[in-house]
C-alpha cells in the first residue's frame, strides 16, 4: 500500500505537509546554518517561478534575474521609505516584478528561440544599468541598506535568522501550493499546451500571445517575491540582483532537478546550493568545476533531471529482467 | 443571407508569386467536399487562408453571411472553423483526455480559470467522454498521445477539432502517414461526423477521396480548374491529364 493518497487533493495536502515537516526538521537540524538555509529557500522560490515560465510553458529565458531584481528593489525602496513591514514589501516586490514582466513581456512574447533569449538578457542589462544610473533613488553601485520591521508588527528578525527562516519557509509553501493549483487548472493545462505546440493552441482558438504575456507576468510576480525576500533577509539591495549569473544559475538548478514538475526546481536548487557551499569551502577558486562536472553527469545520465533517476533505474531493472 | 461558407475572389501572393488566384468556393451545411490537386497546387495555402493562419491579399470569406476574412486564427475558431493538421501537431506529452479537454475548455471560455482543477469541470468531462466514445478512444484516455499508434493519433487529431464544435471542418490530409491497414479508421470516422457539419477534405489518397466526398474541387496553380461530382471529375479528361493520370482511367 502506498503512503501517498490517490485522491489528488489529499495527495497535494500530503505533499505540502511533507514539505512543512522537512522544513521544520531542517530548522532544528541546522540551527547554526539558518542563514544559508534561508538563501536556499529563497532561491527555491526563484527557481520555481522559472520552472513555471520555462519548464511548464516553454518560454526560454536567460533574463529571469530582471524580475528578481525588480522585486528586490521594490521591497528595498519600500523599506527605505519607511514602509518596512516585510509582507508589504513582498506584495510590492511581486507587483513591481509583475509590472516589469508585463511591460517587457508585451514585446518579448512576440519572439521565440535565440531572439527571445538575447532580448531577455538585454532587458536585465537595461534594468541593471538603470539601477546604477539612478543612484539618487537606488543608491547606485553601493545599493540600498535597509532595516526591516517586524513581520505583521509582531515577529522581529533575529540575529540567528530563525524568524527569517520561518518567514521564507512559509512563503515557499505558499508559492508551491499556488503553483500546484495553477498547473492543475485549465490555465496551467493551457500553459503546458503552449509548450507542447503553440500552433495547435492557436488552432483550438487560444490567443497564444496574450496567454504567454499572462504566464510571464505571473512568473514575474513569483520571481519578485523571491527578490523581495532576498532583499529583506540580507538587508541590502544592489545592482548585483540583476546579474546574468543569477539567471544562469537558476537555469542550471532547474536542469539539474528536472524542469516542468516543480519538485525538480526544489531538488535541483538544494543540490546546486549544497554542492556550491561545500565545494566553495573546499576550493574557493575551482568550485565551478565541480558544478560543471555534476551538470555534465546529469545531462548525460538523466537528461530529464535528477528527479527522473528513479524512473530510469526502474526501467533499467525491468529491461534486465 | 446564405448559410455556410462563401468565398469570392480569394487571392494570395507572396511578392510576385500568386499562390491563390481568384478562388470562388462554397461549402453548404452538411457538404462533404474534397480539394485535390498536384503538389504545389496551393491546397494547404487555401486551407490556411480559411483558418486565418494566412491573410488573403484580396477577396472575401463569408461564414453565414458574415465577413470573417480579416479575423485572426483564434477568432475564426470561435466563428466555427476548425482544421486538422497534415502532420499531427498534437500535445504529445499530454494524455488523450487532456488533448481533448483543452479545446473543450477553450471553447467553453473556461481556459483562464486558475483556482479550479481542469479535470473538475463535470460538463467539460462529460463532453470529453462523449467525444472519446464517438471515436472509440476511451481505452486510451490516460495514454500519452506520443505513445499512440499513428492511426489513433489521427483520430485524436479529428476529435480535438470536433471538440471545438465547428460548423466547418477542414481535414488536411487526414490519412497522411496512416498505414493502409488502418485507413478504415479514418473513413469510418469521417462517415460518423455530424450530418450538418460542412467538411472540406484535402487529400492525396484518391481511394479515400472517392469514398467519402460527394463533390470534388480540383485546384491547379492556385486556381480552381474544375468542380463536380466524383464521377464527373474522374471522367474529366483535363483532370486525368493534369492530375489523376491514365492509371485512373
Amino acid at each position: 500500500m502506498s503512503l501517498i493518497p490517490r485522491d489528488r487533493r489529499l495527495r497535494d495536502l500530503a505533499i505540502l505537509l511533507g514539505m512543512a515537516l522537512v522544513l521544520t526538521a531542517a530548522f532544528y537540524a541546522f540551527p547554526d546554518n539558518l542563514a544559508f538555509a534561508t538563501r536556499v529557500i529563497i532561491m527555491m522560490i526563484f527557481v520555481l517561478s522559472l520552472d513555471f515560465v520555462l519548464g511548464v510553458a516553454g518560454v526560454s529565458t536567460l533574463g529571469h534575474s530582471a524580475l528578481f531584481g525588480a522585486g528586490a528593489y521594490a521591497a528595498g525602496l519600500c523599506a527605505a521609505h519607511g514602509w518596512n513591514e516585510p509582507l508589504l514589501g513582498v506584495v510590492a516586490g511581486a507587483a513591481a516584478a509583475a509590472f516589469v514582466a508585463l511591460l517587457s513581456g508585451l514585446f518579448l512574447m512576440r519572439t521565440r528561440g535565440l531572439t527571445l533569449l538575447m532580448l531577455t538578457i538585454a532587458v536585465t542589462e537595461v534594468l541593471g544599468e538603470l539601477a546604477n544610473k539612478f543612484s539618487d533613488i537606488t543608491g547606485g553601485a553601493d545599493g540600498l541598506d535597509i532595516v526591516m520591521g517586524p513581520i505583521l508588527g509582531v515577529f522581529k528578525f533575529d540575529f540567528r535568522g530563525q524568524v527569517g527562516y520561518v518567514y521564507a519557509a512559509c512563503m515557499l509553501l505558499l508559492v508551491f501550493a499556488f503553483l500546484r493549483i495553477l498547473i492543475a487548472s485549465p490555465f496551467g493545462l493551457a500553459a503546458r499546451g503552449i509548450k507542447e505546440s503553440p500552433a495547435r493552441m492557436r488552432a483550438i482558438g487560444a490567443p497564444v500571445y496574450w496567454r504567454l504575456v499572462a504566464i510571464y507576468t505571473l512568473g514575474g510576480a513569483l520571481a519578485g517575491i523571491a527578490g523581495a525576500l532576498s532583499a529583506q533577509s540580507t538587508s541590502l539591495v544592489s545592482p548585483a540582483v540583476f546579474d546574468f549569473q543569477l539567471s544562469a544559475n537558476a537555469l542550471i538548478m532547474l536542469i539539474l532537478g528536472g524542469a516542468g514538475r516543480l519538485y525538480g526546481a526544489l531538488f535541483g536548487t538544494l543540490v546546486f546550493m549544497s554542492v556550491h557551499e561545500v565545494a566553495a569551502s573546499v576550493d574557493p577558486f575551482n568550485w565551478l568545476f565541480i558544478i560543471g562536472a555534476l551538470l555534465l553527469a546529469v545531462v548525460y545520465v538523466a537528461p530529464a533531471g535528477l528527479l527522473s533517476l528513479p524512473d530510469l533505474v526502474k526501467r533499467q531493472l525491468r529491461f534486465s529482467r | 443571407m446564405s448559410a455556410g461558407l462563401q468565398i469570392r475572389g480569394l487571392s494570395k501572393s507572396f511578392g510576385g508569386l500568386a499562390v491563390a488566384r481568384e478562388i470562388n468556393f462554397d461549402l453548404a451545411p452538411g457538404d462533404r467536399k474534397a480539394l485535390i490537386g498536384p503538389n504545389g497546387a496551393g491546397k494547404s495555402t487555401f486551407a490556411n487562408l480559411l483558418t486565418g493562419a494566412l491573410t488573403p491579399s484580396a477577396g472575401e470569406i463569408r461564414l453565414d453571411g458574415r465577413d470573417i476574412g480579416r479575423l485572426g486564427e483564434a477568432a475564426r475558431v470561435k466563428a466555427g472553423i476548425a482544421k486538422t493538421f497534415q502532420i499531427t501537431t498534437l500535445f504529445q506529452d499530454l494524455t488523450v483526455r487532456e488533448n481533448i479537454l483543452l479545446p473543450v475548455l477553450e471553447r467553453r471560455g473556461a481556459a483562464l480559470r486558475m483556482f479550479r482543477r481542469a479535470d473538475a469541470d463535470a460538463q467539460a468531462n462529460a463532453e470529453v467522454e462523449a467525444l472519446m466514445a464517438q471515436f472509440k478512444l476511451n481505452p486510451f484516455a490516460e495514454v500519452r498521445v506520443g505513445d499512440l499508434a499513428y492511426g489513433q493519433q489521427r483520430l485524436v487529431e479529428m476529435t480535438v477539432a470536433l471538440a471545438l464544435k465547428p460548423r466547418i471542418l477542414i481535414l488536411d490530409e487526414p490519412a497522411a502517414g496512416v498505414p493502409t491497414g488502418e485507413n478504415h479508421l479514418i473513413t469510418d470516422a469521417i462517415a460518423a461526423l455530424p450530418a450538418d457539419l460542412s467538411v472540406l477534405i484535402i487529400e492525396h489518397d484518391m481511394a479515400l477521396v472517392f469514398k467519402v466526398a460527394r463533390a470534388i474541387v480540383v485546384l491547379v496553380a492556385g486556381a480552381i480548374l474544375v468542380e463536380g461530382a466524383p464521377r464527373e471529375i474522374a471522367a474529366n479528361p483535363r483532370v486525368r491529364d493534369l492530375y489523376l493520370g491514365s492509371r485512373h482511367g
